[in-house]
């Protein structure tokens, strides 16, 4: 067994926004549809949180180390977790939902993920996201792309989590550098 | 002469000099000029060719109507072509060349066309190159491409930067003159989220040059205090240098940023494109004057009398120090008022107009301007630069009444509302009969998604010229615009301009009205294209009537400048010609963009590292620092082999291959498409996704399957594992796995929406590793864990477990015919096991191999590759895969149309394999010719080649192909074309199975 390594062991890059990739972060799929018998105290069990409401994560501790859920639609939630917590979260996910139509996968190896911290944090993200960021609330998700590339985001803990798919983990980085550049301020 | 003034000049800094270079001249300006306003204050009047005729030309407007004097701009990696000077800033250091001349702007060989100008009218592309046809391409074309043409295409890679931003907002102002400003306060009051964008660095628009005065005071105070205003408005965004070129449906609006065009190189990116999501849009883009069409028109120093003026106020530049002014209309007289205030002469007005009454005239007559009613300039004087000018009545024909010498002339025939963004997304117009011009129609406007306007123009742009009309116009479409966001109005100070006692103007389109052939010859249009008023007449005269078709004919508007200064008087003069009423001929369609958008805003971050997502395995790194040679295979670059040194790509490919078939090889096989499929439905659904039954494959086996579209036609393929009672992972090609993905849930969600069916993507989840060859158990083995023997784990079977302390599942399948394992592990530790796999297998003469190898060998098994046997039109059937077609099932996707007559036909072309009597390799995509032609004259087929290859193994080409009745015709020679399509060569038609026919080899 060797240590999970992440897609750019942690490479980083400081604009006028600090950019870092962050992990490896336990992550599970966890598709169900509201309501499903024996759901809420799953989540609880495996994750000690509740579930969210429609697009939004619910998150407590670090950004880096805590434990979230966040809404992904409407019968699919993303639990993110400390990687080596994986699998007895997986376990107690398969215990609360046994006999109900589930399905709940580590996909912890298939993301890759990104903080970018700052106060001008949201600028890098406003070049390359079509979200409006003014309207984003505390705790919201949002899937949505980075340029050319599905990514979904949250802000909170000064500044902002992004997931994308591993194998475009450098082509991220290459867009939240180019983005953060100094003197690319959008003010 | 034009020159620098000693006083005055309000946007420039008389402090910070600033030297450039035009055509290698050194030259001295300020800051704040445009680069056109210290053209003229070192007195450079010619800055360009015509395009056509090669004609002298010089600065005629004052900002992105210019037709004339665009530069190239900047060197090497900074050189770009067609710089309009009006809008470009000054920065120390410029460096500018004039374009389209040859072999210089003062002596330019092609002037000669002007002399032939005669032999060059409207069309005469059309008439004149079209034979004999050969001639197009070798003679005519070169020729007309070394003439004309604007700029030089830049060769060294742009030096600079560029990036877009995403922007939402209740209301998009676009224009920061008075009535946008207005407009702005009134929103921003309201509450709205306001973003206010203006072109040009500097707000308040033409008031503070028109001389304006709002609340009893000069408009710059109003505009400065409103500013301020703005400013402390959180809601409100201001944002200068910001031109918006397009205006789309449902509010979206985009927009350039010029970021650093005028200080390059300080770092920052050059320009950004703003992609804006508005839920209103209004315009409060100004209006434009128009040119007099009068001979002699396009000679430099013949220039829109607002253009003048704007260059004595804004940067105290003369355009000459005698101008005579040219006009249909009062406000022309404020350039007269304003030259001779400068201290310059202004030796006439010459006014169309029969009577000429109004207070701007008295006020110049005041001056001691001469004003003369009813005339025209019949002709303007000089060669290189204006020298006098011809007059006569405008109701004549050109007889000469007078001639008066000068060095500039500034001409007004009224204004057009810019009503481009206005009209992007449908706003259609009207015409304004009394002020001859289009405006918006106000019963007409661009509609968003709900039916309601979504663009609202304001002030000069909605046809209230004088400041006073603007004003009242925007506080009027403020509110408004405002009430269609559901917003309250909040209490804004309201600007209000004194009145202007402006008289009417008198429509001008040809002057003087009754002018011959030789002075309408001499009567420009379009300035940037060479279209006169003769060649559109000429148009006419030919049978043109369409508005259209007339632009594309003569080629009127199609300049850079997209007419802005032409398309009115254009298609006046078309009117006239046609005798019709302007409104019946119409105008021609605007299209974004506005003005012209630098490529490298519109590619925005997606260049050199980051112009495309490439997908990168986690044993990417490894194969790169191998030197791999990479092929693309969807967004990824996957090994195609791994040449060593002194290899060519063909001897690295068959090495791997023979290597793996004697010893052992390593693929990475991370790309393969994972999808879980997981539910109480989910063998059901498996069982229509596929041709064969998935339902019944027992958990921890494996079952090769073909997938089919609704047509019938295969569509992907690969390996599908049984995990659980309930779940399935499905393996896709490498390029398939998002669409299989998206297909899933496309029946999911919209067709079998009850099914309880789940999906998820996995395939980035894990590397996956094929070991392959006869040493593959043996080198697995070396890293223990796991019972890897044909009993614990037989052939088409999968087992989980611990590989060399790696959590790993290890499937026994192969796509090669050799012993096989491929195994997943999670993404994070693939470049790890690939690594103790390597140190592991080194004395075993493990080696990489890459998808080239992975190709060669699978055809020398005769396994299909998905977009190689399958095209889009070819049906498992055809392919002999009938075994995996179940006819048990009541329907899978793809049943019904493989029913379809012409599916189900056994004329079908089928696949077979070919082995060439010589042993040569049949050339790619070659076909089997039959006798006779089809209804087209091309030679008949009756089967063509679809995999071929050397094969290392066999030492023979092999190929896999389709053939009419093919399974039919075992033994049989056939013959296909050759590359070179000069010989034909000879194959026998025989199994497409080549190697290990029985399969043994696999199953060890």
């Amino acid at each position: 067994m060797s240590e999970p390594v992440t897609a750019l062991q942690g490479a980083s890059f400081d604009g006028f926004a600090r950019v870092r990739e962050i992990g490896p972060l336990g992550m599970i799929t966890l598709r169900a549809k509201a309501g499903t018998k024996g759901l809420d105290k799953a989540v609880k069990a495996a994750l000690g949180l509740a579930l969210p409401a429609p697009r939004r994560m619910v998150w407590e501790g670090p950004a880096d180390a805590g434990r979230g859920i966040g809404w992904m639609g409407p019968d699919e939630f993303l639990l993110v977790l400390p990687h080596a917590d994986l699998p007895a979260a997986l376990a107690a996910l398969e215990a609360g939902l046994q006999g109900s139509h589930y399905l709940a996968v580590d996909v912890s190896d298939a993301r890759c993920v990104f903080r970018i911290e700052g106060e001008t944090a949201d600028q890098v993200l406003r070049k390359l996201m079509p979200v409006d960021f003014d309207r984003l609330e505390p705790g919201e998700l949002r899937r949505s792309r980075a340029a050319q590339v599905p990514a979904a985001i949250w802000a909170g803990e000064g500044g902002f989590t992004l997931v994308a798919f591993r194998s475009v983990a450098g082509y991220v980085m290459g867009l939240l550098s180019h983005s953060a550049q100094p003197g690319s301020e959008l003010n | 002469m034009s020159t620098r003034l000693a006083k005055g000049g309000r946007l420039i800094d008389r402090s910070a000099g600033m030297e450039f270079t035009f055509n290698g001249k050194r030259m001295r300006g300020f800051a704040g000029d445009t680069l056109a306003a210290a053209l003229l204050a070192n007195d450079q009047m010619l800055v360009g060719r015509s395009f056509k005729y090669h004609r002298p030309r010089g600065i005629v407007a004052s900002g992105a109507e210019e037709p004339n004097a665009l530069v190239n701009l900047g060197t090497g990696a900074r050189l770009e072509p067609n710089q309009r000077t009006t809008t470009t800033e000054l920065f120390d250091g410029l460096a500018a060349t004039s374009q389209n001349h040859w072999p210089s702007l003062e002596l330019d060989i092609g002037v000669l066309n002007n002399a032939f100008a005669r032999f060059l009218p409207a069309g005469f592309y059309y008439k004149t190159f079209m034979h004999p046809r050969p001639f197009w391409k070798h003679v005519f074309e070169p020729v007309i491409r070394q003439s004309a043409g604007l700029g030089k295409v830049p060769t060294d890679p742009d030096a600079d930067r560029y990036e877009q931003a995403y922007a939402y907002c209740d209301l998009l102002v676009v224009g920061g003159g008075v009535a946008g400003l207005q407009a702005a306060r009134i929103a921003g009051a309201s509450g709205a989220r306001v973003i206010v964008l203006e072109q040009s660095p500097h707000w308040g628009g033409r008031a503070p040059v028109d001389g304006d005065v709002i609340d009893g005071a000069p408009a710059a105070d109003w505009i400065n205090a409103t500013l301020q205003a703005l400013e402390k408005m959180e809601n409100v965004t201001l944002r200068s240098r910001t031109m918006a070129h397009g205006v789309f449906d449902h509010g979206y609006v985009l927009a350039e940023e010029r970021v650093a065009d005028h200080t390059p190189g300080d770092g920052r990116p050059r320009k950004r494109l703003w992609r804006i999501r508005a839920a209103k849009v209004l315009t409060a883009t100004g209006a434009i004057e128009r040119p007099l069409s009068f001979a002699g028109n396009d000679l430099p120093g013949v220039m829109l009398a607002s253009a003048a003026r704007d260059y004595v106020v804004n940067w105290a530049v003369s355009p000459g120090d005698r101008t005579v002014v040219v006009t249909n209309n009062d406000d022309a007289y404020r350039t007269a008022i304003a030259l001779v205030e400068a201290g310059l002469s202004v030796p006439a007005v010459i006014d169309a107009r029969a009577e000429v009454t109004g207070a701007l005239p008295a006020r110049a007559r005041a001056l001691g301007i001469a004003v003369h009613a009813g005339r025209a300039v019949v002709k303007v004087k000089g060669g290189k630069r204006v020298t006098g000018v011809s007059i006569g009545l405008q109701a004549g024909e050109g007889a000469v009444l007078d001639e008066i010498s000068c060095d500039a002339v500034a001409m007004s025939g009224g204004w057009s509302p810019v009503v481009h963004l206005y009209s992007h997304c449908g706003g259609k117009l009207t015409w304004d009969r009394k002020r001859a011009m289009f405006r918006p129609d106000p019963d007409r406007p661009p509609l968003t998604h709900d039916g309601s306007p979504l663009v609202y123009p304001a002030g000069a742009a909605n046809g209230a010229l004088s400041a006073a009309e603007a004003l009242a116009d925007a506080v009027e479409t403020g509110l408004v615009a405002v009430k269609a966001l559901g917003l309250k109005p909040g209490t804004t100070p309201l600007g209000r301009a004194e009145p202007a006692d402006e008289a009417p103007m008198d429509p001008v389109w040809i002057m003087p009205q009754g002018a011959g052939a030789a002075l309408k010859a001499k009567m420009w249009l379009d300035y940037q294209n060479d279209v006169k008023v003769s060649d559109v007449q000429l148009a006419a005269r030919e049978g043109y009537q369409s508005v259209e078709h007339t632009k594309r004919y003569t080629t009127l508007g199609m300049a850079t400048d997209q007419g802005k200064l032409s398309n009115i008087n254009g298609l006046a003069v078309l009117a006239g010609a046609l005798s019709e009423d302007i409104p019946a001929v119409g105008t021609t369609t605007f299209r974004p963009p506005y003005t012209p958008v630098t490529l490298g805003a519109l590619a925005g971050e997606a260049r050199g590292e980051i112009f495309q997502p490439l997908r990168r395995t986690p044993m990417q790194d490894w194969h790169q620092a191998q030197g791999a040679y990479l092929e693309p295979v969807g967004l990824w670059r996957r090994p195609y082999c791994y040449p060593r040194a002194g290899e060519t790509h063909e001897q690295a490919v068959h090495r791997e291959i023979l290597n793996t078939r004697s010893n052992v090889g390593m693929l990475d096989a991370s790309t393969l498409g994972k999808i879980l499929v997981k539910g109480p439905d989910a063998g059901r659904f498996m069982d229509m996704l596929y041709t064969n039954v998935m339902s019944t494959l027992p958990v921890g086996k494996c079952r090769y399957g073909l997938m089919c579209n609704e047509q019938g036609f295969l569509s992907d393929d690969g390996v599908v594992v049984r995990l659980s009672d309930d779940s399935w992972l499905c393996h896709t090609t490498s390029g398939g796995a998002d669409r299989i993905h998206a297909w899933m849930e496309d029946w999911l969600q919209c067709e079998w929406w009850d099914w309880q069916v789940f999906t998820a993507n996995l395939t980035e989840q894990f590397a996956q590793i094929a070991v392959v060859g006869p040493k593959a158990r043996q080198l697995l083995e070396r890293l223990g864990g796991m019972d890897l023997s044909k009993e614990a784990l037989p052939f088409m079977s999968f087992a989980e477990g611990t590989l060399g302390g790696f959590p790993v599942r290890a499937y026994r399948i192969s796509f090669s015919g050799e012993l096989s394992y491929e195994l997943a592990v999670p993404a994070g530790q693939g470049a790890a096991l690939w690594a103790a796999l390597l140190a592991a297998g080194a004395d075993l003469g493990l080696q990489p191999y890459g998808t080239e190898a992975m190709h060669v060998m699978r055809a020398e098994k005769g396994f299909i590759m998905i977009g190689d046997e399958t095209d889009g039109t070819v049906i498992p059937q055809d392919l002999g895969l009938d075994w995996a077609i179940s006819k048990k099932k009541a329907d899978y996707l793809g049943k019904r149309g493989q029913e379809r007559s012409f599916l189900a036909s056994p004329e079908r072309w089928k696949l077979v394999g070919f082995e060439t009597l010589d042993g040569s390799v049949i050339a790619d995509g070659a076909y089997v010719p039959a006798p006779g032609v089809n209804g087209n004259g091309q030679r008949n087929v009756q089967g063509r080649v679809t995999s071929t290859y050397l094969s290392p193994t066999l030492k023979k080409g092999i190929a896999m192909g389709l053939l009419k009745n093919g399974p039919g015709r075992m033994g049989e020679i056939v013959e296909f074309t050759t590359a070179d399509g000069k010989g034909m060569v000879q194959a026998r038609v025989t199994s497409p199975v080549f190697y290990d026919p029985k399969g043994e080899k696999q199953d060890v």
